[in-house]
């Protein structure tokens, strides 16, 4: 196989990855580093920087869109990108400390229960109106829009959901990856916040964390040009089609994709914690 | 209508979403010209990425970035396009301090200000 074809290979690889990403809020990484490292036989430090480009790329991509339609909440996303900023921080200090195959089993035996969780629809509380007086304060309860109009919810738990996100950017400084899957989750399982607004807003907050990562891996020449090119390409377009998707799609059949993923990812994370290898 | 009013929560969302698209944009052009060059010169070639040697010191520092990009060098031009994207979501945080601050929001300032400083520690922090 030649660069033109490998090029090729990459860049329809990562437009899957840049679709199933934006449409569930947890970036390309699940397809495109198996990809990359098991069926192209590539590296695992030039995996691990295409694939931080493939989650700025989702995340900046798809998030245009869902900000202007009035998905994403960009004040939950800034207040919880402290907790996912900091947790980042003291994963990678802890990094050095701490046997990262353990960890992976623990977090797919989680997702795995995570994805039967999620993919059925939340049950209505009784108290799923009452919002936490904090996320009043800090004026998290908005609307968003669905086919029968503008739809308002309120956000609950929020300590709860800040201590999740602080464990989410533990995770990510850690793994290097899984950190949306966990976004998504808090919000929708422990704040109660609509499916749309949680996988939408962790799709805003990731490239974040990602950019923050990328300036260090570049400084440790793990960012490829050659290869980070067609991610890139590839991803920016699917990230497009996936916002296109979202806007229409029924949270149903995105619970269900999202359930799928992070089964997929769940595997991946138990194989990892296993044999060593991604 | 004074600047408060202007500068409402939809209005701010505009922006951003106008910021990040200008980002992407702007970075995708970048990279997709500098692969052209790229797949020009080095297309033919078999790819070698089972074995890291990790990149060049030129291509690793942002002044090396630049100086490769501007002697139209694909993998320079490539990598500078990367810097773009990688900027995008940091000048959205940056951005959204100024926003908050015309809609006199202390508490988001203070927020987003926090989140900016954890993000410019750990990218210095990698650099050493």
């Amino acid at each position: 196989m030649n660069i033109i074809e490998f090029t090729i290979v990459v860049w329809a690889a990562s437009l899957l990855a840049g679709f199933l990403g934006s449409l569930t809020g947890l970036g390309g990484g699940i397809i495109i580093t198996p990809v990359l490292t098991l069926a192209l036989g590539v590296d695992i430090r030039y995996a691990i920087g295409a694939t931080l480009v493939s989650v700025i790329a989702t995340s900046s991509g798809a998030a245009a869109a869902y900000v202007r339609e009035g998905f994403s909440n960009i004040r939950i996303g800034m207040f919880l990108e402290i907790a996912t900023t900091s947790g980042a921080v003291a994963g990678a200090l802890l990094a050095a400390k701490i046997p990262t195959g353990a960890i992976s089993l623990i977090f797919g035996l989680v997702l795995l229960y995570s994805a039967y969780a999620s993919s059925r629809p939340r049950r209505e509380r009784a108290d799923d109106h009452r919002p936490d007086p904090l996320a009043t304060r800090l004026r998290m309860n908005g609307s968003f829009p669905t086919p029968d109009g503008t739809r308002s919810y309120c956000v609950q738990h929020v300590p709860a959901g800040f201590s999740m996100m602080f464990g989410a950017g533990i995770l990510s400084g850690l793994l290097g990856i899984g950190s949306g899957a966990v976004k998504v989750i808090a919000m929708d399982q422990v704040m109660g916040i609509p499916f749309k607004v949680s996988t939408t807003t962790s799709n805003f907050m990731i490239g974040v964390t990602a950019a923050a990562s990328a300036g260090v891996y570049l400084g440790r020449g793990y960012i490829d040009p050659g290869l980070a090119m067609p991610v890139m390409l590839g991803v920016v377009v699917g990230s497009l089609l996936g916002a296109r998707v979202l806007t229409h799609a029924k949270t149903h059949w995105l619970r269900i994709v999202f359930g799928l993923v992070i089964s997929i990812m769940a595997m991946e994370m138990i194989y990892h914690g296993l044999t060593g290898k991604f | 209508m004074n600047s408060v009013q202007k500068w409402t929560d939809p209005y701010v969302e505009e922006l951003i979403g106008s910021l990040l698209q200008t980002g992407v944009i702007l970075a995708s052009a970048v990279v997709l010209f500098g692969g052209s060059i790229y797949l020009v010169r080095h297309g033919l070639a078999a790819p070698q990425y089972h074995v890291f040697v990790g990149e060049p010191t030129d291509l690793r520092t942002i002044s090396g970035i630049v100086r490769d990009a501007l002697n139209l060098r694909g993998r320079g031009i490539i990598q500078l396009g990367l810097l773009l994207l990688i900027a995008t979501p940091i000048a959205r945080v940056a951005f959204s301090v100024a926003a908050f601050a015309i809609q006199r929001d202390r508490l988001y300032v203070a927020i987003t200000l926090i989140v900016l400083a954890i993000l410019l520690y750990s990218m210095m922090s990698g650099q050493g």
